[in-house]
């Protein structure tokens, strides 16, 4: 007769309350089920008490209500539907197809970039396939702008909309400021390096809502009334409801236009590719930049000639207290616009500065001895390590930018506080109105991080 | 806005139920006290301001003396906010308001306040600049207008231009102090506030000619004196010297011959009623039998403390508009003393 292991002959009876893993479970049980309770209690007794003050509450008042307030920028937003429901379905689509490719060369440990092939499908997925969609059904595709009477919800659209515009563009410039003065701050000049620190210093230490009201009433201040506009004949006209230009308007040529225009963009790429791929087998440079210029312009401007003129300009003209027709940069986005771009950039440029500054002296140095010119030191040896220092606190600068475009509502940029402040009063609906506020700024600021966090996997050193 | 209500009726009435003033006999209470105690602003200009002497002065100002004067007191002024001014006229911390609030429905029943009288119309109305050469708020069509964010005015201007299917472009600033400046700067061609608002804050201006109040109002504004809701006794007293002070100016009992009226027997009747030389009309109400001689005497009728305070001869040049008496096209139609 077999023995029985030892263990199986003695079961020590141990109390259900006493087993570690029951116990540990139950800690985590309770605590995550008080948490929960905690949530749902909050939830509960703000409705409750909705209910108890004869509040209504619900998000259906976003497309039922007709607004019939005015705001003062808007812009067209697509519609997903027919043609940009497509668009978006071939354009994700393509997003998926090509992850999907890098993950199966991953996993056949072939590198993406080296393989013609794949290169050449992963640019047809993106590029080629959603290019030709929008190129045969573009003109189907819909917009609808904030005009009243609208809907609250598209009022929230609208000021989701200019908070992203204003974010997007001070981000850019944000960065391309913070760049070159976090660059010039190390410079060898000494008054270069001086009147950046200058300007690090006095962009950082002054609150941003003082600069905005700082660069506003500046603005204000210096430009003419309307009546006695700036003007360089009618395509520049400047006073103080802002910078008109003339409007824009594509004709037939318009898509064959845009489409070479990408195809030059496309040819840019595999040109720069087989100078790279080049150069790395036979140590042989090429020129990319000026080949590229002339793709970008020349492919475009031999449409234009044998097409026509792809688009038409429409002339604001001065009609009672304004100028109408054209497009508007409003003071107000101005004056948001440069106070962000110069705030961000002190910022931007110190985050720069230390990521320089962290890299070994001697790397520079060995740089300079292999006779590397100082624009080639920066490009290829300086900023892609510093890139990889650079990124995570520049994430964190960029959601700070994001959130303080919310500040526009001091000086009347409609941006998405300042519309649901408006709707907040006019609807009544305050709980919501604030809730879908912060969720859009979430949103926002995820999707920024969840970018910025997968290109910093991507630079970040691989070590095995 | 409910909330906010809900929340503040429930601390006024706590106030109320705590504070010790007897029931019903507010009149004979000041009367006892010796002074009355009136609520005030101490920066609108026009209205209730301080002096350069540190004095209250203004045309609500002269409507506390009046009334002050009315019931033989001495008179206390207590400077209060837009957020103060309800739970102190409810908790008795003062007896009257006088402080351009506007009447509503909502005021009367949710925080039970009572409106003895109207003292002063005004609406929202729309400043621009002259040289626009623009005459009424109906050329205003495609202007940029300054606002307020979730004010009234917001809304109001909204309805106005959609009912006159005209279009505008609004400017909207979180502070009222932001809105007006971004105008001085030249942002918009027009500002928006109360009339009389306007006017004032023209006069502040560095050329209060170059700009002109627009003669439209975009809402209706009927202000007065607000007492508690619970003082029949008193808030009839607060109407009647309001409407013997209308009353006078229609029929030119002034500062100056109020006395010599009162005193002459071939004066109109109703004068010589509302004066206390006949009858007793100011004794059935709980007032003195000359309260309205007393009231006159030390403020003028209506007509005189608009024009010491707010018309020609001062710097805001207001026009009577809306509050002229009735038989100059106003609204002011006093009640008939008999």
């Amino acid at each position: 007769m077999a023995r029985r292991p030892h263990h199986l002959l003695y079961t020590p009876r141990v109390p259900l309350w006493r087993n570690r893993t029951v116990r540990y479970a139950a800690y985590q049980l309770f605590f995550l089920g008080s948490v929960a309770w905690g949530i749902y209690s909050m939830f509960a007794n703000a409705q409750e008490n909705l209910r108890s003050r004869g509040i209504q509450s619900g998000f259906s008042f976003l497309y039922n209500t007709d607004s019939l307030f005015v705001i003062s920028e808007t812009m067209p937003v697509p519609v997903p539907e027919g043609g940009g429901l497509f668009f978006l379905v071939v354009l994700s689509g393509g997003v998926v197809g090509t992850w999907l490719l890098s993950r199966w060369a991953e996993a056949r440990k072939i590198h993406m970039g080296d393989d013609n092939r794949l290169v050449t499908i992963a640019v047809g997925l993106l590029v080629i396939l959603p290019g030709l969609v929008l190129y045969s059904t573009g003109h189907t595709i819909r917009s609808v702008e904030y005009i009243v009477p609208s809907t609250y919800g598209m009022g929230m659209l609208t000021g989701l909309m200019n908070t992203l515009k204003l974010g997007f563009f001070s981000l850019i410039f944000g960065t391309i400021v913070g760049l070159v003065v976090g660059i010039a701050r190390l410079s060898s000049n000494w008054l270069v390096s001086l009147l950046s620190g200058a300007f690090i210093e006095v962009t950082r230490n002054i609150p941003l809502l003082l600069q905005i009201f700082f660069w506003y009433y500046a603005v204000l201040r210096t430009l003419p009334p309307v009546r006695q506009s700036l003007k360089l004949d009618a395509y520049l006209i400047l006073n103080n409801r802002g910078l008109t230009l003339p409007r824009a308007v594509g004709t037939e040529s318009f898509a064959p236009f845009m489409a070479t225009a990408v195809l030059a963009l496309v040819l840019i790429f595999y040109w720069a590719r087989y100078v790279r791929r080049r150069q790395n087998r036979t140590g042989e440079q090429l020129p990319v930049f000026w080949p590229s210029l002339a793709l970008l312009v020349g492919l475009p401007v031999v449409v234009w000639l044998l097409l026509g003129r792809p688009f038409t300009l429409v002339f604001p003209e001065l009609r009672g207290f304004n100028y109408f027709g054209g497009l508007t940069l409003s003071p107000e986005f101005a004056a948001m616009f440069v106070s962000l771009v110069l705030y961000s950039g002190g910022f931007i440029a110190e985050i720069v500065r230390s990521g320089i500054q962290a890299i070994p002296f001697g790397q520079i140095e060995a740089a300079k001895g292999i006779g590397l010119s100082w624009g080639k030191v920066l490009r290829l040896v300086i900023l892609p390590q510093a890139r990889r220092l650079i990124i995570p606190p520049l994430t964190s600068n960029w959601l700070g930018t994001i959130k303080d475009t919310s500040l526009g509502v001091a000086v009347g940029y409609p941006e998405l506080v300042a519309v649901g402040g408006t709707i907040l009063d006019v609807s009544g609906h305050s709980l919501e109105v604030i809730g879908l506020t912060m969720l859009f700024y979430m949103l926002t600021s995820l999707l920024v991080s969840l970018l910025m966090n997968w290109y910093n996997t991507k630079v970040q050193l691989k070590s095995r | 806005m409910n909330k906010l209500f809900a929340t503040l009726s429930a601390s006024i009435l706590l106030t109320a139920f705590l504070s010790t003033t007897a029931l019903g006999g507010l009149i004979s209470d000041i009367q006892s006290r010796g002074y009355m105690k009136c609520g005030v602003l101490n920066s609108y200009a026009g209205f209730g301001f301080l002096d350069a002497q540190g004095k209250y002065q203004g045309f609500d100002i002269d409507f506390c003396r009046a009334i002050a004067a009315a019931l033989g007191t001495d008179l206390r002024y207590t400077n209060l906010t837009g957020k103060t001014r309800m739970p102190a006229v409810q908790s008795g911390e003062v007896d009257v308001v006088l402080m351009l609030v506007t009447e509503t429905m909502s005021r009367e029943t949710n925080l039970a306040l009572d409106y003895p009288a109207v003292n002063f119309y005004d609406g929202q109305a729309y400043m621009v600049r002259k040289n626009l050469g623009v005459k009424s708020a109906l050329e205003l069509n495609g202007a940029s207008v300054c606002l307020t964010s979730a004010s009234t005015g917001e809304v109001n201007t909204a309805d106005f231009f959609r009912k006159h299917g005209m279009s505008y472009k609004p400017v909207i600033f979180e502070r009222i102090d932001d809105s007006n400046r971004a105008y001085n700067e030249g942002r918009c061609d027009v500002a928006m506030g109360q009339s009389a608002n306007l006017y004032a804050w023209r006069a502040t201006l560095k050329n209060p000619n170059e700009h002109v109040v627009l003669p439209e109002f975009i809402s209706k504004e009927p202000m007065g004196p607000v007492t508690r809701g619970n003082d029949r006794q008193f808030t009839m007293a607060v109407k009647f010297i309001v409407h013997a002070l209308m009353l006078a100016e229609e029929k030119g009992v002034t500062q100056a011959n109020v006395e010599q009226m009162a005193r002459d027997p071939k004066t109109d009747p109703e004068v010589r009623r509302m004066l206390g030389a006949d009858g007793t009309l100011g004794p059935d109400a709980g007032l003195p039998k000359d309260f309205a001689v007393r009231a006159i005497k030390a403020v003028g009728n209506y007509g005189e403390i608009f024009e010491n305070n707010l018309g020609q001869p001062t710097k805001f040049k207001m026009q009577r508009g809306l509050n002229a008496l009735w038989s100059d096209g106003g609204l002011y139609y006093p009640i008939p003393f008999k």
